[in-house]
């Protein structure tokens, strides 16, 4: 019944419209073109560039180079080390949050959002700079530790594996609960009960039914977890020691100090190759459609995916028995009265993990905020007095004035170019059933899983010969290259939800293709555009890894001087952009918000 | 006393201030089978998952077995329960589906492919026991879903509304087999549904809920023809209901007079008093068009309107004062000797008065 009423007006559809061959292309091209000069084209470049050596002939110096000096099998492997751990502990702490946030009711979830989304509101730079206060030897935690008597010395939190560990986390958890967030919403809470009434006791119903249903969210959230953090190089640099250096730091240097393209090309080339695989891995054992937060029960026939699902379900099995026997247990200790309720243990412990968890999220996003009204002249807890100094400093600096005002430009400007690029790419995906879709699709979300560095540096190298670098319209170009995926996703998304039909009738009533675009169309998709342009401008406006290369030293944005002025001196000036900065972006999210409900409610 | 498979005794649950279920008390002898029945939002759902042990309620107590389940966990209470979406998992297959219980019961292996095999030849789905749920049809799905149910052999099993998402013809037969499956297993069964027909056909008794409270219980045939109340003697079935004054008392019947100045004769069934308001329905079957002017009750009008509904037809016949009463016949051949405009005379025996004292139901 209701497939045939869904596939129906999408048949009529097409057939409706058979545009002529030439034109039929015309919709998507933009954003074919523009990717494969921007994106793919430096891309290979830069990776082309390994296989020459410094006089322009072929040769593996480079890649045989990397394969014997030990340093950087040693360097890859501390990255997929930091980055494993990174995804283990965003996915253990982020599941109970997940899973609460998706049993409370709408209106406490909407609360509880903002809380987890903090530490994407708070820019990168001062959350990271806010930890290297909050941990430091005399930081605030260690004081606090001391003054309990937990310990009798400061403990060393940072400069370390649990620094990086803790900045990484921090910074990567709530794209994991998002994730996990939006398969478990869509997992009827009616399972659940029915294992229950069929004779599971609470553990052996979550394990056995609630748990592989939200597999899929689990595998997703920790899959674009970890490829992010393969590809992240500020928190290392500044929270780690020396032994923990990522492959990113290395091609940094390699360009920045060393200026051997080459040699940086291979290893831009070795971190493509391990996320390549890790996605091999991923669609054998899950299929990469599970990314999108779909969740396919489809099984996968390989032998990856068999070995994956017999593991899988071992470990369900043991720990839905151990907590079977957990529960008989607790029932012999303390009998089930059954004229009393139980007290609801598992519940509370729920709520007091994903409390912790949500504290440790906010904390230096709060942090933060205090610190930008002291009166001295350096980052310490805690602030002393009150003065809006810092605030003057930053409003009076015309290098701040220049830097917030490109930014905004730029913003704006990779927004709309992403926008109009972006949302017809998407209504040429979401309408129309041809050969090659998924690939398209997954040729245009690319920019999203390709580390950001890579295309920096490609980006940088191509701008170098069109004399592009250090201007704002270069910068504009690479924003919108990782515009353009956001767009073209969340357009997709609430395109599946929009009823074709409302178009035919459009059409029977006498209005021409155009007028039912701009008519009818458009206006009732108003709220997800304007969803999709504040995702875009946002992504922009808190980059900082092409901002970095591409500027060239000599124009800024708002992330880039704030890594400029952290570098020479932390002061609470930085401490100030930050809560500006966090004022506007709340302003931004909050009106987004609004007018996203306003669409629901027409 | 006689010991009760399933009692409720004033079961009572809210979610923050609404009142889903103010003081619920049904009872259900062994192998019975009863229908809650009522609008939408009235609580029947709520019932049914405070007896599964699936929430639980402010007050009030529920026994299974004569013992108390209060706050049993649902696991242990021996019952099952088939949603109304059906609920089957679907990361597992039928098969999987199937065993579920069997396995949580830790039944050996052979034991679980014998009696999965078993209840999947009683649903005639033996051929599908390696798909996934949504690889079947509503109907298979629900057909599994009960497989689900039967194969632990659970001694009372809660239904909501299991077949609301299937077309009729669909619902007809599966009404029929969960009919069977009841009366072949002896089963207790307490089953929900908005769609009265269906309440009728399957059950031993229904209970008519409202706005959260049980307004009565009775078996199909006393609900119809005796509602209590005035609520279930307008949601059930068609029914003329009309305002009337208490003007006599006798020793077995109650004379009233009606709308248009009629005197309407009916049973004494509650006390009632001289010059009291009161209410009362006649079902439009038990209304006879023939002009016979003799029975306990008659009263003229106008033929309004015929409609013909296939197996019945209805007349609709306008009152000296303008009430509308409707009256419901057989469809035979040439039933149509009464014309449009025609004056007739309605009648109906005492026995078919239902009379509905006001604080009743209200
Ligand atoms: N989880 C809940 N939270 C808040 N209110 C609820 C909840 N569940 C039910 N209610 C409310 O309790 C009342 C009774 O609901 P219930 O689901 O029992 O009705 P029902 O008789 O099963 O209706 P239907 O025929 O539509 O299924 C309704 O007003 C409903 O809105
Ligand atoms: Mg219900």
């Amino acid at each position: 019944m209701s497939s045939k009423s869904e596939q129906l007006p999408s048949v009529t559809y097409t057939s409706i419209v058979r545009p002529r061959n030439w034109s039929r292309f015309l919709s998507i091209s933009p954003a074919i073109l523009f990717l494969g000069f921007f994106f793919i084209y430096p891309v290979v470049l830069l990776l082309g560039l390994s296989f020459v050596d410094s006089s322009g002939t072929l040769t593996l110096e480079h890649y045989t180079r990397l394969y014997e000096k030990a340093v950087y099998a040693k360097v890859l492997l501390i990255t997929l080390k930091i980055a494993g751990w990174t995804t283990i502990f965003s996915i253990l702490a982020g599941y109970p949050i997940a899973y609460l946030l998706s049993t409370v009711k709408s209106s406490t979830r909407n609360s509880l959002v903002i809380w987890v989304l903090m530490p994407f509101w708070t820019s990168f730079l001062v959350r990271t700079f806010a930890w290297i206060v909050l941990l430091g030897r005399h930081g605030a935690l260690n004081e606090l530790l001391l003054a309990l008597g937990i310990v009798d010395a400061p403990v060393r939190l940072i400069f370390n594996f649990t620094g990086v560990m803790i900045g990484m986390v921090h910074a990567l958890m709530p794209l994991c609960i998002l994730t996990m967030m939006s398969v478990m919403e869509n997992i009827d809470r009616n399972l659940v009960s029915a294992a229950s009434t069929l004779g599971a006791r609470g553990g052996q119903a979550f394990w056995r039914v609630y748990f592989p249903l939200s597999a899929p969210g689990v595998a997703a959230g920790g899959m674009l977890v970890f490829i992010t953090a393969l590809g992240f190089f500020i928190t290392p640099a500044l929270l780690g020691g020396a032994r923990d250096t990522m492959i990113v730091q290395v091609i940094i240097f390699q360009i920045h100090e060393v200026l051997n393209w080459g040699f940086a090309g291979a290893i831009a080339m070795l971190l493509l190759a391990s996320v390549l695989v890790i996605f091999f891995f991923y669609d054998q054992l899950l299929g990469l459609s599970t990314l999108s937060g779909e969740s396919t029960h489809e099984h996968k026939k390989g032998v990856i995916g068999r070995i994956g699902r017999r593991l899988g379900g071992g470990v369900i099995n043991i720990l839905g028995y151990l907590c079977e026997q957990g529960g008989i247990l607790i029932d012999k200790l303390t009998p089930q009265r059954t004229d009393r309720a139980r007290r609801q243990g598992s519940r509370t412990t729920l709520w007091i993990t994903a409390m912790t968890v949500i504290a440790f999220l906010c904390i230096p996003a709060l942090f933060v905020i205090p610190v930008s009204f002291t009166e001295d002249g350096f980052l310490g807890w805690p602030p002393k007095g009150f003065s809006l100094q810092w605030y003057e400093q930053v409003l009076n600096s015309p290098a701040w004035a220049a830097a917030a005002s490109r930014s905004f430009v730029v913003a704006i400007s990779s927004a709309l170019l992403g926008m109009s690029i972006g949302v017809p790419a998407a209504f040429f995906l979401a309408r129309r059933q041809f050969f090659g879709k998924a690939a398209l699709f997954a040729f245009l979300v690319s920019p999203i899983i390709m580390p950001n560095i890579i295309i920096a540096v490609a980006l940088f190298y191509l701008y170098a010969k069109l004399g592009l670098v250090g201007t704002n319209i270069g910068l504009i170009l690479g924003h919108t290259i990782l515009a353009i995926p956001y767009v073209v996703i969340t357009v997709m998304a609430i395109l599946k939800n929009y009823d074709h039909r409302l178009d035919q009738a459009a059409w029977t009533l006498g209005a021409n293709k155009w007028q039912t675009l701009t008519r009818i169309t458009l206006p009732l998709l108003s709220a997800g555009l304007i969803a999709a342009f504040m995702f875009a401008f946002v992504i922009s406006f808190d980059e900082l890894t092409i901002a970095l290369f591409v500027t060239g030293g000599e124009v800024t944005t708002l992330p880039k001087q704030m890594w400029d002025d952290a570098l020479m001196r932390v002061s609470p000036a930085l401490a100030a952009v930050a809560t500006l900065l966090l004022a506007f972006m709340s302003c931004i999210i909050f009106s987004t918000e609004y007018v996203r409900r306003r669409g629901l409610r027409k | 006393m006689t010991e009760y498979k399933l009692r409720t005794h004033n079961v009572r649950k809210t979610y923050g201030s609404v009142v889903a279920l103010k003081a619920a008390s049904i009872e259900m002898q062994e192998g019975e089978f009863l229908t809650l029945l009522g609008p939408s939002g009235s609580g029947k759902t709520t019932l049914l998952m405070a007896i599964a042990g699936l929430n639980n309620p402010d007050s009030g107590d529920i026994w299974i077995d004569g013992k108390l389940a209060n706050f049993l966990p649902p696991f242990k209470r021996d019952l099952g329960m088939v949603f109304q979406n059906y609920a089957l998992f679907p990361h597992m297959n039928i098969f999987d589906n199937i065993a579920f219980p069997l396995r949580m019961r830790k039944m050996p292996m052979a034991l679980i492919r014998k009696e999965v095999a078993r209840v999947l030849e009683i649903v005639e789905l033996d051929h599908v026991a390696k798909r996934f749920p949504r690889e079947l049809s509503g109907g298979q799905q629900q057909r599994i879903a009960l497989a689900r149910c039967f194969v632990y052999k659970p001694s009372i099993i809660l239904m909501d509304e299991p077949l609301g998402a299937l077309d009729k013809k669909l619902r007809e037969t599966l009404q029929r087999e969960i009919k069977q499956l009841h009366e072949n297993l002896g089963i207790t069964v307490l089953y929900v549904t908005h769609d009265q027909e269906e309440a009728m056909v399957m059950s031993d008794r229904i209970c008519v809920m409202n706005d959260g409270s049980i307004d009565q219980i009775g078996t199909p045939n006393e609900l119809y023809f005796q509602p209590s109340t005035m609520f279930s003697a307008d949601f059930l079935g068609e029914s003329n209901l009309f305002d009337a004054q208490v003007l006599e008392v006798g020793k077995d019947s109650v004379l009233m007079r009606g709308p248009a100045g009629m005197n309407v004769l009916g049973e004494l069934k509650e006390p009632v008093k001289i010059g009291e308001q009161v209410k009362f329905m006649i079902r439009p079957e038990t209304v006879d068009t023939d002009n016979d002017a003799t029975r306990d009750n008659a009263v003229e009008g106008i033929l309004k309107e015929v409609i013909v509904f296939g197996q019945i037809t209805k007349y609709f016949i306008e009152l000296s004062d303008g009430t509308e009463m409707v009256s419901t016949q057989l469809t035979c051949r040439g039933s149509s000797t009464i014309e449009i405009g025609q004056r007739i005379i309605l009648n109906w025996a005492k026995t078919s008065t239902v009379i509905l004292t006001n604080d009743a139901g209200s």
